[in-house]
C-alpha cells in the first residue's frame, strides 16, 4: 500500500499523464507493475496455505506409506495409486465400488436436483398469496444438519418398525421394502432425501436467475406470440444458463462428495454397496490413518471431479453463432 | 468393542466432519512424536498420595451412555478428596475416542488419563499414544491372581503392560418378562433346546411372531464371536497372525444365526439399533446386547420389564465376547513428574471404588470386588457368575479394523442373505488376513 501512496503523492493529483507516457500501457495510472500483486496477497497468503500447501503435502503423503502416528513412513512411489486398481490388494476392491457407488448416486441425484428445483423456483416466482410460506417450507430442510435429518429419516425408513413401510402397508403397497439394507431400495432413499434436503438451496439459486431476468423479455415474447413453453424457452432457460452452469457444477461436486447420508442413514450398507468414495476415504485416512492411501483416493476423486466439471463447461459454452 | 449405547451407535456422524480439519492438520506432520522418548512411568515411589503443587489433569474417556454419570461421580468425588488435584473429565463417543487419542497425543495435546478397552490397547501401544506401565502396576500393589487372567495378560503388549484393568463386560441376552411368562417360561433360555423351545412358545402363546430379531449390524459380530467360541473355534490364531473365523466351526455359527432369519424367527433385513428399539417397545420378546445397556433399559424404557441372563450356550461350550475398561497413561511430549505422580494416585483412587462402578453396568475386574456381596444385588452379577466362559480378542495392534473390516462386513452379508455364511466368511478371511499382514509390517510385530 505505501507504494500505492508513495506513486500518487509523487505524482500529484493533476497531472497524470507524463507517468503513462514513461512507462506505456502496461502500468497503471496509479503505480507500478507490482501493484494488483499486492492487492492479491491477501487471498494469495489464505490460497497458498490452505488450497495450495495442502495440494503439495497432499501429494507427497499419497507417495508413502503415511500413518502419522507412526515415525516410520517409508516410500512407496506410485504403489499407492497402483493398490487402488489392484482387485488383489486389500483396498483396490473397496475403492472401486465406493466409486461406483458415488457414481451411482451422483448419475441419479444431479439431474433431479437441477430438474425439481428449478421447478419449485419458477412456482415460487409466481405470484400467489402464501408465496413466503412456501418458499420458506421448501427451503426448510436445508437449514438442518446432516446428523438431524439422518436421524429422522432412519426412523422413517426402517423397514421394520419404520413409519414408511407402514404407509405404504396401508395403502395397500409392498410394506416389507428394506430401504436401508438392500439396493437398489437404498438408493432411491439416500437420493430422495438428499433431493428432499437440499433441493430448497438450488432452488433459491434460480429464484435470484429468475428475477434476474428483464420482464422486457417475457413482454417482447408476448407480442411476439409465444406461449408459455416457448417463453420458458426461447426467454427463461437462456437467461439462466449461467446460473444452470453454476447450479450443474455445484450439484455434481456436492453430489460427488455425499458422506453423511449414507453414513448415517445406511452405515454403508448393504455390504458397502453405498458406501462413498469420500466415506471411504474418510475411513481408510481418519479411522486406520492410513493416510497415504487416503491422500491417493483424494487425487483420483479430484481428477474425475476436474474432468466432470471441465465436460459441463464444455457443454454450457457459448457456442458462436447458434443460439444468438 | 464400543461398550456404550445408543449414543455411540445413533449418532455416527459428525466426527468426520471434525475429522477432515484434523485431516489437513495431520497432513501437515509433526516431526517426531512425543513418546520417541518413552518415560518409563519414572516420577520417583509410589506413596498412595500427592503432595506437590497444585495440579490439573485431563482425563478423557467414551463413557456416553448409562455408565458415564457413575464415573463423574467418582472423578468429583476424587477431586473433593485431593485438594491439591483437579481431574477434568472429557467424554468422547468411543468410535472418535480412538480417532482422536493417538492424534491428540501426536500433536502433544492429548490428556494425561485415559480409558481404553482392553483390545484396543496392543493399537494404541503400537502407535504410541500410551506408555507402558509395568512400575504402576506394582507400585499399586496389583496381584495377578485378584483378576480374571485373560483381563491382566490382556493389558500387556510385547512384553510390557499398558493398562490397568478397572472391569470387564460382555454380551449378554435380555428378554421381556411379560412374553417370556406368557411364553409358559420363568427365565431366559440357557441352552439350544431351550432358546427354540423359548421362541416357538413365544410365538404360539404370547402371539409375538417373531420373538428374536437377529441384527445384520452392531453387536451382530459379537454375537458370532460369542458362537464362533461356543463352537470351539476362534476368530483368529493365538498368536494373532492368520484369521481362523472361516473355520468349519465359524460357518456353522454364522450358519446358525442366518438360520434364525431363514426360520422366521427374525425378520429380514434388521437395520442398525432395530432389534434393540424393538425390544425397548416390545414388538419382539429377546435381544442379546451388551450388559452396558442395563442403564439405558432402565432409564429409556423404564416401563418394560425384562431380564437379563448370560447368553445362551448354542454349541458344545459356553462362551461369550467379552472386553474390558483399562486406565491409560499417555504419552507426553514434556514429562511432568508431578503430573505423573498425581495421575497414579488417580488411577489408584478409581481403581480401589471397583464396586461402585459396578453401579454403571459393569463387572468389576478384581475378584475381590466381583465376589463382595454387595455385587451380587447388580442385575449383571448373573453374567458374571462364570467369568471362565469370557473370552477376549487377542492383543495385536489394528485388531478393531481388521474385525470391522473382515467379520463385520461377512455377517451383514450373510444376515442380510446376500451371501451364504462360507462364501461370506472366505471373502473376508482373505481381506482380514492381508490387513494383518499389512499391520504387522506397519507396526512392526
Amino acid at each position: 500500500m505505501s507504494t500505492v501512496d508513495a506513486e500518487i503523492l509523487s505524482t500529484g493529483a493533476g497531472d497524470l499523464r507524463p507517468v503513462e507516457r514513461k512507462a506505456g500501457r502496461r502500468v497503471s495510472r496509479y503505480g507500478g507493475r507490482w501493484v494488483p500483486y499486492v492487492f492479491l496477497l491477501p487471498y494469495l497468503a489464505l490460497f497458498a496455505t490452505f488450497v495450495l500447501a495442502p495440494i503439495v503435502i497432499g501429494l507427497w503423503v499419497s507417495l508413502h506409506v503415511w500413518d502419522f502416528t507412526i515415525p516410520r513412513k517409508p516410500w512407496n512411489g506410485l504403489g499407492n495409486y497402483k493398490d487402488l486398481f489392484d482387485s488383489q490388494s486389500v483396498v483396490g476392491p473397496d475403492f472401486i465400488r465406493s466409486m461406483k457407488a458415488t457414481g451411482i448416486f451422483t448419475l441419479f441425484s444431479v439431474p433431479l436436483l437441477v430438474v425439481v428445483p428449478l421447478a419449485v423456483a419458477l412456482l415460487m416466482n409466481a405470484k400467489f398469496k402464501g408465496r413466503n410460506l412456501f418458499r420458506a417450507v421448501y427451503f426448510a430442510p436445508y437449514v438442518l444438519g446432516v446428523a438431524v435429518i439422518a436421524v429422522l429419516w432412519r426412523y422413517i425408513l426402517d423397514n421394520n418398525i419404520g413409519l414408511l413401510n407402514r404407509y405404504l402397508g396401508a395403502i395397500g403397497l409392498p410394506d416389507d421394502i428394506a430401504w436401508t439394507t438392500s439396493t437398489p431400495a437404498a438408493w432411491f432413499a439416500l437420493i430422495g432425501v438428499t433431493v428432499w434436503w437440499t433441493l430448497g438451496f438450488n432452488a433459491v439459486i434460480y429464484l435470484a436467475g429468475l428475477q434476474d431476468i428483464p420482464a422486457e423479455l417475457y413482454e417482447a415474447a408476448k407480442i411476439d406470440g409465444a406461449g408459455r413453453w416457448q417463453q420458458f424457452r426461447n426467454v427463461t432457460l437462456p437467461g439462466l444458463r449461467p446460473v444452470l452452469m453454476f447450479v450443474v457444477i455445484i450439484t455434481i461436486i456436492a453430489s460427488a462428495n455425499m458422506f453423511g447420508q449414507s453414513y448415517l442413514i445406511t452405515q454403508g450398507q448393504p455390504g458397502n454397496e453405498t458406501r462413498t468414495a469420500i466415506y471411504y476415504i474418510a475411513e481408510t485416512g481418519l479411522k486406520n490413518f492410513d493416510m497415504g492411501r487416503a491422500a491417493a483416493m483424494s487425487f483420483i476423486l479430484t481428477l474425475c471431479l476436474l474432468v466432470l466439471s471441465g465436460l459441463v463447461m464444455l457443454a454450457f459454452r457459448e457456442r458462436k453463432g447458434a443460439s444468438r | 468393542m464400543t461398550p456404550t449405547p445408543l449414543s455411540r451407535r445413533n449418532f455416527l456422524g459428525l466426527s468426520a466432519a471434525v475429522g477432515l480439519a484434523g485431516f489437513a492438520a495431520a497432513c501437515g506432520g509433526t516431526s517426531g512424536p512425543p513418546g520417541t522418548q518413552q518415560q518409563e512411568g519414572g516420577g520417583g515411589t509410589f506413596t498412595g498420595t500427592y503432595d506437590g503443587p497444585n495440579v490439573a489433569l485431563a482425563f478423557w474417556n467414551g463413557f456416553t451412555g448409562g455408565d458415564g454419570p457413575y464415573m463423574k461421580k467418582l472423578v468429583d468425588q476424587f477431586n473433593k478428596e485431593h485438594p491439591n488435584i483437579k481431574v477434568t473429565m472429557t467424554t468422547i463417543r468411543w468410535q472418535d475416542y480412538y480417532q482422536k487419542v493417538p492424534a491428540a497425543v501426536q500433536s502433544g495435546k492429548g490428556p494425561d488419563v485415559g480409558a481404553a478397552h482392553q483390545d484396543n490397547l496392543a493399537t494404541l501401544a503400537a502407535r504410541r499414544s500410551i506408555q507402558p506401565l509395568d512400575d504402576l502396576a506394582s507400585e499399586l500393589k496389583l496381584e495377578e491372581n485378584d483378576f480374571i487372567p485373560a483381563v491382566w495378560q490382556g493389558g500387556v503388549y510385547q512384553g510390557k503392560r499398558y493398562g490397568i484393568p478397572l472391569d470387564v463386560h460382555s454380551l449378554a441376552q435380555y428378554w421381556n418378562s411379560d412374553q417370556l411368562s406368557k411364553g409358559g417360561l420363568q427365565k431366559p433360555p440357557a441352552s439350544k433346546e431351550e432358546f427354540d423351545q423359548a421362541v416357538s412358545k413365544i410365538k404360539s402363546d404370547a402371539g409375538v411372531a417373531q420373538p428374536f430379531w437377529m441384527p445384520s449390524l452392531w453387536p451382530a459380530h459379537l454375537i458370532f464371536y460369542s458362537l464362533i467360541w461356543q463352537n470351539g473355534g476362534a476368530p483368529y490364531s493365538e498368536d494373532g497372525k492368520t484369521a481362523t473365523f472361516n473355520s468349519p466351526e465359524g460357518v456353522a455359527a454364522l450358519t446358525w444365526m442366518v438360520d434364525q432369519i431363514k426360520a422366521g424367527t427374525s425378520p429380514r433385513n434388521v437395520a442398525i439399533d432395530t432389534q434393540y428399539n424393538a425390544f425397548k417397545t416390545g414388538r419382539n420378546a429377546g435381544t442379546f446386547d451388551g450388559i452396558w445397556q442395563i442403564n439405558d433399559l432402565k432409564t429409556t424404557a423404564p416401563k418394560l420389564k425384562w431380564q437379563m441372563a448370560a447368553v445362551p450356550q448354542i454349541f458344545d461350550k459356553k462362551a461369550v465376547w467379552s472386553n474390558g475398561h483399562n486406565f491409560v497413561l499417555m504419552n507426553q511430549p514434556k514429562p511432568d513428574d508431578n503430573k505423573l505422580q498425581a495421575s497414579k494416585v488417580f488411577i489408584n483412587y478409581i481403581s480401589e471404588k471397583s464396586a461402585e462402578w459396578a453401579n454403571a453396568g459393569m463387572i468389576p475386574a478384581r475378584n475381590s470386588a466381583r465376589q463382595d456381596p454387595s455385587f451380587a444385588k447388580q442385575p449383571q452379577a448373573v453374567v458374571a457368575a462364570d467369568v471362565d466362559s469370557f473370552h477376549f480378542l487377542p492383543a495385536v495392534p489394528g485388531i478393531g479394523d481388521v474385525g470391522f473390516q473382515g467379520i463385520e462386513q461377512a455377517v451383514a452379508k450373510a444376515t442380510l442373505l446376500q451371501q451364504d455364511p462360507k462364501t461370506a466368511l472366505d471373502n473376508s478371511a482373505g481381506v482380514a488376513n492381508k490387513l494383518l499382514e499389512d499391520n504387522r509390517k506397519k507396526f512392526g510385530g
